[in-house]
């Protein structure tokens, strides 16, 4: 894991430049989380401090919302859509078929760091079920196939 | 010049829109062909994504559904010129599926550049601001209340009184707050609306800002739908840039401010009152009511809090007049609502109908029945809240009272088919294990009902004392009814206890009589 120390200057900055926004905890969790890939836990000290809040606060907001997370990503991250719609069609076969290949469960990261794996329950695309993401692309009609195949493509990619 | 428009929705994008695009782009640039690429919304029929569309002189001609590879061979037979092609499809709003809905909120998308201004314009953008400014704050607010508008967020609450509420709080400062969480599963409109035509929505806040004298206004956008929070923040640029937003809009001395906040993965952010704790930077956790946010809202001022769909309504309604829109629609439920079919059938997409047709119509005349071929067996309508419909239930119609009366609720307008493989038993688990990821946990029906909720079902199904545990589940169902803050806890009992009468041999009980 990354020092905190090399992280802390992006940090403050992040603080700095929402200083006057009113209601900014969400978006300087964003900030840090588009920059880092995550919330380091040694941040909310400093989050803290900036937002006259308690450090018991601040990781209360964190622990909240499924989207903030506290350890660092893999290289991609896969989100599969969990919902009624995928359900439908075939989206728990997807999912076990997701887990097996990547060898990891919901919420890990494979041993060489390239996928962590992360449920998400919609995604809006359910007109072509089941959905998943792959960073910010999303990808309809996921057969098991074209989900091995997706793989391929960003493991070369790497 | 030629131009073409290839979607930049999501879901169009999902299935590859983008590499037809660049396709496209490529090989007519090598062969020398001068062409447009107008990267528009979704006309919303998603099996025919990706959509090609040429403007050529007989109108717009579409192709679809396009792949990468197919780019080539429809240049080939002529598609700038609008050629046949196995593709062909003509003119897209002469198919039924289109031709017979009533685009009234979604009237430009898929039409025009959702980022272009003057596009919007030159499609009847900003008309109803325009009218809008010309009137008293009253006069705004009198035009929603006739136009018969009720919130299309789930709720179904008359936008009208919602409005007068606020405009009759005294304070020195009032918010609009967009509700964009659409986390349901099997809706997407509000989605659509973003990525396909943002400006309608803008519009709609800013008069909404005027009718109760707010100066500020939030898009609260789940974080899912990155797409549409490019094309908002682009929109909301040229509105700013061309005097739309900020001070003195178009030279009336008023002032709307806009901003796009995005969530972070919460379902239960949804909900209004959890939504503003959410905007002013704590956890999503509900609120008890009274103080609606109306009187007591964001920050503790006077808030408007609207779905985004209500929100795009409101431009058509001030161009047009309340008369207009409240001429579409049956008994109390007025104007038109955005259906989205989605799950298990053969034509999913966005269906823009006035209140009133019904399920059945709509399930097999436009959708086509399931893709899988086999029998419609179960459908939910309103999201994971809403109730599962057999096929006696098909005939319906798409009406708020009528849905109440079968205890089940329309909801976003979201429909999400199951054929007959699925399992009703573990539809009902599931939808107790949503509430259990999802509830925010402030009241024990809720966050505990929900997982021994999970429990008893299991039980259920594994055969363990059947009768004793299914009066148990009925139980708590009503204990979470009665005894759950917000309609989280309160509704989850829908889709279970639809699921356990309509379908009760999924649960290894004896079937329902008919
Ligand atoms: C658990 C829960 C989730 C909700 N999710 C949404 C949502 O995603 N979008 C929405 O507009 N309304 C949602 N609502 C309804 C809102 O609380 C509120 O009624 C609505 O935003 C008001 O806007 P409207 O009157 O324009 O419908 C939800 C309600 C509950 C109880
Ligand atoms: S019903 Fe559930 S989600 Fe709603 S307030 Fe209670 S605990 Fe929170
Ligand atoms: S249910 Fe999976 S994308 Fe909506």
């Amino acid at each position: 894991m990354q020092d905190y120390q090399t992280q802390k200057p992006t940090v403050l900055e992040i603080l700095d430049t929402h200083q006057a926004m009113p209601g900014n905890l969400l978006p300087i969790l964003h900030g840090i989380q588009d920059t880092l890939g995550y919330i380091p836990p040694a941040a909310v000290v400093d989050i803290a401090k900036s937002l006259n809040l308690s450090q018991a606060e601040v990781h209360g907001v964190i622990s909240f919302y499924h989207y903030f997370r506290e350890t660092p990503p893999g290289e991609h991250t896969i989100r599969i859509c969990r919902a009624e719609s995928c359900q439908a069609m075939n989206g728990k076969a997807l999912e076990t078929h997701a887990k097996q290949q990547l060898g990891i469960d919901f919420h890990e990261t494979t041993a060489d760091g390239i996928f962590s794996l992360e449920p998400v329950y919609c995604l809006g695309n359910c007109a072509c079920s089941p959905s998943i993401t792959i960073d910010d692309e999303v990808i309809g009609r996921v057969t098991t196939e074209k989900f091995d195949r997706l793989l391929a493509t960003y493991k070369g990619a790497k | 010049m030629t131009r073409v428009f290839i979607s930049r929705d999501s879901t169009a994008l999902s299935l590859g829109a983008e590499q037809v695009a660049k396709a496209l782009a490529q090989q007519a640039s090598s062969k020398n062909l001068s062409v447009e690429i107008v990267r528009n919304g979704s006309r919303g029929l998603f099996w025919l994504e990706t959509l090609v569309e040429v403007e050529t002189s007989q109108g717009r001609v579409a192709y679809g559904p396009v792949q990468a590879e197919d780019v080539a061979s429809l240049l080939d037979a002529g598609l700038l010129e609008g050629k046949q092609h196995p593709l062909y499809l003509g003119n897209i709003e002469e198919i039924a599926y289109f031709k017979n809905q009533n685009r009234l909120t979604f009237a430009r998308v898929g039409l025009t550049d959702p980022v272009n201004i003057d596009d919007y314009l030159a499609h009847d953008g900003y008309r109803g601001l325009k009218n809008a400014l010309a009137l008293h704050a009253t006069e705004i607010v009198k035009q929603v209340t006739d136009s018969g508008l009720r919130g299309r967020g789930g709720a179904a609450f008359p936008t009208g009184i919602k409005w007068n509420t606020v405009l009759n709080a005294p304070a020195d400062q009032k918010y609009i707050v967009c509700n964009a969480d659409e986390g349901d599963s099997g809706t997407f409109s509000d989605r659509m609306i973003m990525e396909g035509d943002p400006f309608v929505l803008i519009e709609g806040m800013t008069i909404a800002g005027l009718a109760v004298g707010a100066t500020q206004g939030y898009i609260y956008l789940r974080v899912e739908y990155p797409h549409a929070k490019i094309a908002l923040n682009q929109a909301i640029e040229a509105a700013y840039k061309n005097g739309y937003l900020g001070e003195n809009i178009q030279g009336s001395g008023k002032t709307f401010h806009l901003e796009v906040r995005s969530g972070a993965g919460a379902y239960i952010c949804g909900e209004e009152t959890s939504l503003l704790e959410s905007l002013e930077g704590k956890r999503g956790l509900v609120r008890f009511k009274p103080p609606l946010p109306a009187i007591v809202g964001l920050f503790g001022k006077p808030t408007i809090v609207n779905n985004v769909i209500s929100l795009a309504s409101i431009p058509v309604i001030l161009d047009k007049g309340g008369e207009y829109y409240k001429n579409y629609g049956m008994g109390r439920s007025r104007g038109t609502l955005p259906l989205q079919l989605a799950g298990n059938i053969k034509h999913p997409g966005l269906f823009e109908v006035a209140f009133g047709m019904t399920l059945r119509e709509l399930l097999y005349d436009y959708g086509g029945g399931s893709a899988s071929g086999r029998p419609i067996r179960a459908v939910q309508v309103g999201g994971p809240l809403g109730a599962y419909l057999h096929e006696g239930q098909f005939d319906t119609p798409l009406d708020y009272e009528a849905f109440a009366a079968i205890s089940a609720v329309l909801g976003h307008g979201g429909i999400v088919v199951h054929d007959d493989t699925v399992n009703m038993a573990d539809m009902a688990r599931y939808a107790m294990e949503f509430c259990v990821e999802e509830s925010c946990g402030k009241c024990t029906p809720c966050r505990i009902g929900s997982t021994r909720g999970v429990e008893v079902i299991d039980r259920i199904v594994d055969g363990v004392q059947k009768d004793k545990n299914t009066v148990l589940l009925r139980d708590l169902c009503d204990t979470m009814t009665y005894g759950s803050l917000c309609a989280m806890g309160g509704m989850t009992p829908f889709p279970v206890l639809s699921a356990l009468n309509h379908f009760p041999e999924d649960f290894g009980l004896e079937a329902a009589k008919a």
